[in-house]
């Protein structure tokens, strides 16, 4: 009985290190700076006051050194939507060919493509800074996307091969035999059922690339940053005093999305997570 | 014409997977490798100079503080992330209740970027207005936490905040590591009258053996690449106390324009990442192939 409670005691102790920090963030965020200074991170707010949510969503109305996440949120979502689109695409496919349609030396194609996952971005940045500028897409949401979705190949290419693997190749064979072709047989047999390896790529991918800050620091500023550089000027703004209650109200609203797919879907979340957490 | 096409679709539809990956990664990590050969400062040059970027690099006391920085970020990093996920692995799967929502709490912060945790632990571990004025407002008044503006600690919040942020994947590791054992082989050995802890430390825990390396492979790697959570929390500071070697890369790189050195940096990152993860990757496709 004793070591019931032990254990109960634990769980419950590191459970409450790791719910500290979004407890003071949801907290911070609704008092006011002259409640933060005289309370402590803990003490709870004297009431809902979502003024500095409204100032880190959209600024406090006058010009210049007004930031705030609105633009920047929806570059995010510019950016995230058709990067998670493509990639997905690009991996269901290869998944198929290397798994359904296999041809000699494809288990070397799968280790080339890979290999892809675990390579250090830094030993890719200064070429790709130069390619997007010879693209003419440098400081832009497009080569965003492209940087993203060329980069998530190798990841989604791991979840779809993996996942066709285990279907029956019986079942293509027998649809081959009945003169069904390459992509009739993808549309009517595989994607039926992918559901669950679809739902498990676009949550990774959804959560690797909205949390992103290497490549959205490097290769964007100003206007075209997504959410997480913008996050990062903002708090490292000094022209003003530190507004800590806004600084934590635009870090939730940079995380929430993640957030709501994680809560919402954290099964495959997790199934992403151990397949393929290769990424930091 | 149309039955080689017919014949070479699936070829055709690998193609531009193939060739991306072949540019973006392979030709581009090759460019890097030669460029860190080369005398480029602002702008690439294309004439060979030999090992004199990595003779800079390794003299450079920035890049050395780095280096030690990430020895002792990994270090730690690896030991709590992995005692804590096994931890919580082992307490969970003694028929918890509430499992689930333990589960989701100990693992949401990998849902978050670093920069949005970042920005969370710096406001936490600021000694003005954070836990060093809760413990002194609570009555501990000579309580001190500066360890975020001091020199020497500064590398130690980035560790907590390191494994705030993982630990919990480490758990989720082991937790279905442990639950893919078979029941029976538990049931025997407390028949034959191990005590519980005996049969985790005897039995099950070196049954984890493929989780304690892939998790050391994670971790390792996650630890080389850390890059958003120092920008986050201190930047590289106070002075360059806390800097890392992907700090460094993109600095020389961005800010110093010294192209070919910090092309030589991140081909030592390369080589790092890589001596982890070819074994890996081997060890793994042994596995399967020999099922």
């Amino acid at each position: 009985m004793f070591l019931r409670w032990f254990l109960y005691f634990i769980l419950i102790l590191f459970a409450s290190y790791f719910i500290f920090p979004l407890y003071v963030m949801v907290v911070t965020s609704l008092k006011t700076m002259e409640e933060i200074r005289q309370g402590t991170l803990l003490s709870w707010p004297s009431g809902l006051n979502l003024e500095s949510w409204a100032v880190a969503w959209g600024g406090r109305g006058y010009g210049a050194g007004d930031t705030f996440l609105r633009p920047y949120f929806w570059n995010s979502i510019k950016m995230v939507v058709p990067a998670v689109f493509f990639s997905t695409f690009i991996g269901a496919m290869t998944g198929y060919v290397l798994t359904k349609w296999r041809f000699k030396g494809d288990q070397w194609v799968f280790l080339f493509l890979l290999f892809g996952c675990f390579i250090p971005f830094q030993a890719i940045l200064l070429p790709m800074a130069r390619t997007l500028g010879v693209l003419g897409i440098s400081n832009s949401v497009i080569g965003l996307v492209l940087v993203h979705t060329v980069y998530g190949i190798p990841f989604t290419t791991l979840f779809f091969r993996n996942y066709y693997i285990s279907v029956p190749t019986e079942l293509v064979k027998a649809a081959r035999i009945d003169g069904a072709g390459f992509f009739k047989i993808f549309f009517k047999i595989l994607l039926p059922i992918s559901a669950p390896i679809i739902v498990v790529t676009v949550i990774w991918q959804f959560t690797q690339i909205w949390n992103d800050f290497l490549f959205g620091s490097t290769f964007s500023f100003g206007e075209a940053a997504p959410i997480q550089v913008a996050l990062n000027n903002m708090v490292l703004s000094s022209t003003s005093v530190k507004e800590y209650n806004v600084d934590m109200a635009s870090a939730i609203i940079a995380g929430i999305p993640t957030l709501i797919v994680y809560v919402l879907a954290g099964k495959y979340f997790i199934r992403g997570l151990t397949s393929g957490a290769v990424k930091g | 014409m149309f039955r080689w096409l017919e014949k070479n679709l699936p070829k055709i539809v690998m193609a531009p997977a193939v060739g991306l990956i072949g540019w973006f990664v392979y030709g581009f990590v090759l460019w890097t490798l030669y460029i860190s050969f080369t005398n480029s400062k602002i702008l690439p040059k294309y004439e060979l100079w030999g090992f004199g970027q990595y003779e800079k690099l390794w003299a450079s006391r920035k890049w050395l503080i780095s280096v030690d920085n990430l020895l002792i970020f990994t270090a730690l990093f690896l030991i709590f992330c992995v005692v804590i996920g096994i931890i919580l692995a082992i307490f969970l799967d003694q028929k918890i209740r509430a499992e689930g929502l333990l589960r989701t709490i100990y693992l949401y912060p990998m849902a978050l970027s670093f920069i949005v945790t970042g920005t969370a632990w710096k406001w936490i571990l600021n000694p003005t207005l954070g836990i060093q004025k809760m413990f002194r407002d609570w009555g501990f008044e000579n309580f001190t936490f500066d360890w975020l503006v001091d020199r020497e600690m500064a590398i130690y919040t980035i560790v907590i905040a390191g494994v705030w942020q993982s630990a919990g994947f480490v758990m989720a590791l082991f937790l279905a590591g442990l639950r893919s054992v078979e029941d029976e082989i538990v049931k025997a050995a407390k028949i034959d009258g191990a005590s519980l802890f005996t049969v985790y430390w005897k039995i099950l825990l070196p049954m984890m053996r493929p989780v304690f390396f892939t998790s050391f492979v994670i971790l390792v790697h996650i630890s080389i690449k850390s890059y958003d959570l120092i920008v986050a929390l201190t930047q590289g500071g106070p002075g360059i106390s806390t800097t890392m070697p992907a700090l460094y890369m993109t600095q020389t790189a961005f800010h110093k324009s010294q192209v070919g050195l910090s092309a030589a940096s991140a081909m030592m990152m390369f080589m790092a990442v890589a001596a982890v993860i070819i074994p890996y990757l081997y060890s793994e496709l042994r596995r399967e192939n020999a099922r």
